[in-house]
């Protein structure tokens, strides 16, 4: 909408305006900046997150004359990477990120870490100071590479306007293949303002890209993975976020497995929605807030069979206490991943869907069957472990529980297909225990790094992708605060996302953890000075609702989602309320505390106390 | 197992496109990830293809080993990695030039060890030499304690260079 109203006004820019001459039939020569958008048009890229500086100046002019790329503004660097981040793992695609030199690429760091951590394929695109200042600390400058190395999956500086057009492309192929990741180029502006040559509609071959992780299972290894799989009595699948990146059909496939085992199937933070929630087979998410049923079973298990997931720290636990007496069977995409945490009795390294796919046809050539009667033992086991009700709280009085206003929310809106998104903290794990997720690609959680103030651009980003969809952030009044400003984005774009703030007035996990292992000495962890969330949506021209009783939250949560554009609902929920179950730091599956009583009888060892 | 704690010396030869910063990245990686380097050589070795051979030497369990290895095959610009300590004997070289200031004895004394180490002698002046000595890394380093205890010196290593031993080739570009 703004670039129309922007060309409307333009007066007079034929000093720049420049036909693009035509070197042979079927080389162009065009401007650096010119090849750069037409190597995006050619990677199918409809979509820019960004932020205009000096250095990009020349993309955003040949932006302005572009008609197929829309560019969507944002108000700080760090939002627009994880806008990009919202809008990839929720369509699959590539997210591409525009911003200029210096500032402008030091804000997207944090962005480019949570999805090198999250395995989230995005392109950023930073503008750069001319070659010839590049090293003379000149204006807005910044080693971008050297910054970005260990952020990235890979990155570019580019010197060589000739090596341009491969370049970009090959930094769409390395993102979304194999593990995805963000990579990064950095452009200096004497390369964007400069003329090269620009090759139409070419292909490099597959074979000769000089990255080509392999996705392709060894068949020798599958057929020894199903042959564990019959001989087991206790077993347990565990699927993380491979499942999601690989695609639906891994999802798809996942559904098969687990109708034709009958196996129990866990599912890490990453993973949700891999399988569907209301599958009966699914026993919750795992990890340090993951059900009672799940950890123990994970624990008890005489094989796992890991789909994709990368035993992380929040999912093990204490190492040497982890699933002490399975049989390990790890398939994952990046070699990297196996025998990092956990040594692991067979490893096979594919795309998720391909290895399932091969999988379920080694079941079926093998005759598997389940080993029926000790199966059933095995659920009746897990069935005693579920009636505990681990997610149970209890509602009554006067104030609203956070874990209530999830899952009335997840009530509310069943059927309407609802992406998630949230922020990090006890907010995050509810939303996690408590909305139910039916389809992968529904749910964008800052899962690695951790990154307060995700939740805000990521829904942004899906809402970008997805504009007839029902897109909700599910917040905590402290990380809304880090990212805020991109609620004049919504506004801008009129992007009608939902935002569901579970205001505790208080960094609510810090606070657990400070109660947890530090005497309940609440260091700098209570939110002062929190804005009225009502008066601050109207500021942005948006609908600002507010509950404060039980008996306020479904009106509130209606009335949400029938207001047509952006909304902020301040939930005011119970304050001291933490987050359970938890398997405390440093402790092992079956050392989990329920509920307060629990972590009374259980305080957490030394060893885990210097653990995050 | 090699030291007490259970890690091992293995030497990583690694094939890599010589491009700005791929040696940036292969330090970023070990410093990172907390692993060892106990040295480092890089140089071009084809250039029509403009590839250049890292040779690294390091310690860790074999785990730590394999995540090396893992990790380091996972970077863009590198073509393959070959773990010469797995592969067998792996014939490893290293150059080291040592200058040594002294008279009297101890400089004969130097030169003395220098002929039965083969050492070869680069510069000369009235009260020092400089050698340049070949092998592998215990060789050198003994010829260099020898040296310390005769006199005043300097000294510029190379790092360890390694190749497999026999008729196949263990690293090539993709």
């Amino acid at each position: 909408m703004q670039k129309e109203f922007g060309k409307q006004t333009m007066k007079n820019s034929s000093t720049t305006e420049k036909k693009s001459a035509r070197v042979t039939d079927d080389i162009l020569l065009l401007s650096g900046a010119e090849i750069l958008l037409k190597v995006l048009e050619d990677e199918g890229v409809e979509i820019i997150f960004g932020y205009p500086g000096g250095a990009v100046l020349p993309i955003y002019d040949a932006l302005f004359k572009n008609n197929k790329i829309r560019h969507i503004l944002v108000r700080h660097e760090q939002a627009a990477v994880h806008a990009a981040e919202g809008y990839a793992r929720s369509t699959g695609k590539v997210g591409v990120v525009l911003v200029t030199s210096g500032p402008g690429a030091t804000n997207a760091v944090t962005g480019l870490t949570d999805a090198l951590m999250d395995s989230v394929p995005v392109v950023c695109l930073t503008g750069q100071v001319p070659t010839h200042l590049i090293g003379n600390d000149a204006f807005q400058e910044a080693d971008t590479t050297g910054i970005t190395r260990a952020c990235t999956k890979h990155n570019y500086l580019i010197k060589d306007g000739e090596k341009l057009q491969h370049s970009v492309a090959e930094a769409f192929h390395v993102a979304r293949s194999g593990r995805p990741g963000p990579v990064l180029i950095d452009l200096p502006k004497d390369l964007l303002m400069g003329e090269f040559k620009y090759i139409p509609n070419r292909i490099i071959e597959p074979a000769k890209r000089r990255y080509q992780p392999k996705v392709n299972p060894d068949d020798r290894l599958i057929a020894k993975a199903v042959s564990l799989m019959k001989k087991s009595t206790k077993p347990i699948i565990y699927g993380g976020g491979g499942l999601i990146n690989s695609g639906p059909r891994a999802s798809e496939l996942l559904q098969e497995l687990v109708e034709f085992s009958g196996w129990p199937t866990t599912l890490t933070l990453m993973g949700l929605g891999a399988l569907p929630a209301s599958d009966k087979h699914f026993i919750g998410m795992l990890g340090m807030h993951g059900t009672y049923e799940a950890n123990l079973a994970m624990h008890e298990c005489d094989l796992m069979l890991n789909l994709g997931a990368r035993f992380d720290d929040r999912v093990t636990g204490r190492i040497s206490g982890f699933s002490p007496g399975s049989c390990k069977i790890h398939v994952d995409i990046d070699p990297s991943s196996i025998n990092k945490n956990v040594h692991v009795d067979l490893s096979i390294v594919g795309d998720a869907a391909i290895v399932l796919e091969k999988i379920i046809a080694e079941m079926k050539k093998q005759g598997f069957k389940s080993q029926s009667t000790s199966l059933k033992g095995w659920w009746s086991k897990i069935n005693a472990w579920q009636a505990k009700k681990c997610l149970e709280f209890d509602q009554s009085g006067e104030v609203i529980k956070p874990q209530q206003a999830i899952k009335r929310l997840c009530e509310l809106t069943r059927g309407l297909d609802p992406y998630v998104t949230t922020e990090v903290g006890q907010h995050q794990m509810w939303a996690a225990q408590y909305f139910d997720f039916e389809l992968p690609n529904r749910w964008m959680t800052s899962g690695g790094l951790g990154t307060m103030g995700y939740g805000l651009p990521a829904a942004l980003g899906v809402q970008v992708a997805k504009p007839d969809s029902l897109v909700i952030d599910i917040s905590g009044e402290a990380s809304f605060m880090m990212n805020m400003q991109e609620l004049s984005t919504l506004s801008q774009y009129n992007l009608p996302v939902k935002i569901f703030i579970i205001n505790n007035e208080w960094m609510g996990m810090v606070r657990q953890w400070q109660e947890l292992i530090h005497g309940g000495r609440y260091s700098e962890s209570y939110s002062a000075s929190l804005p009225d969330f009502v008066k601050l949506a109207e500021t942005f021209n948006m609908t600002g609702l507010v509950a404060h009783k039980p008996d306020d939250l479904d009106d509130v949560i209606s009335k949400m989602l029938e207001v047509p554009g952006p909304v902020i609902a301040d939930i005011r929920v119970a304050k001291e309320e933490n987050c359970f179950p938890m398997i405390p730091s440093g402790a092992a599956h079956n050392e989990m505390i329920l509920g307060p009583a629990d972590q009374i009888k259980k305080p957490v060892s030394e060893e885990g106390m210097v653990l995050v | 197992m090699d030291n007490a704690d259970g890690s091992e010396r293995h030497i990583i030869s690694v094939l890599v496109d010589n491009e700005p910063g791929v040696l940036a990245r292969v330090i970023g990686l070990f410093s990172g990830r907390g692993y060892n380097i106990e040295s480092l050589t890089v140089a071009e070795v084809e250039g029509k293809m403009g590839l250049s051979r890292i040779s690294i030497v390091t310690s860790g369990t074999p785990m730590v080993i394999e995540q090396i290895k893992a990790q380091l095959a996972r970077l863009v610009p590198i073509h393959s990695v070959c773990d010469l300590t797995e592969m067998g004997i792996a014939i490893e070289r290293e150059l080291a030039l040592i200058k040594i200031i002294n008279d009297g004895y101890n400089r004969i004394e130097a030169l003395r060890i220098a002929d039965t180490f083969r050492a070869r002698t680069l510069d000369s002046t009235l009260n020092s030499f400089v050698f340049e000595i070949t092998g592998n890394s215990s060789k050198v380093a003994a010829f260099i304690d020898l040296m310390q205890s005769l006199g005043e010196v300097e000294i510029a290593r190379t790092g360890v260079s390694a190749i497999s031993r026999g008729n196949t080739i263990q690293l090539s570009a993709r």
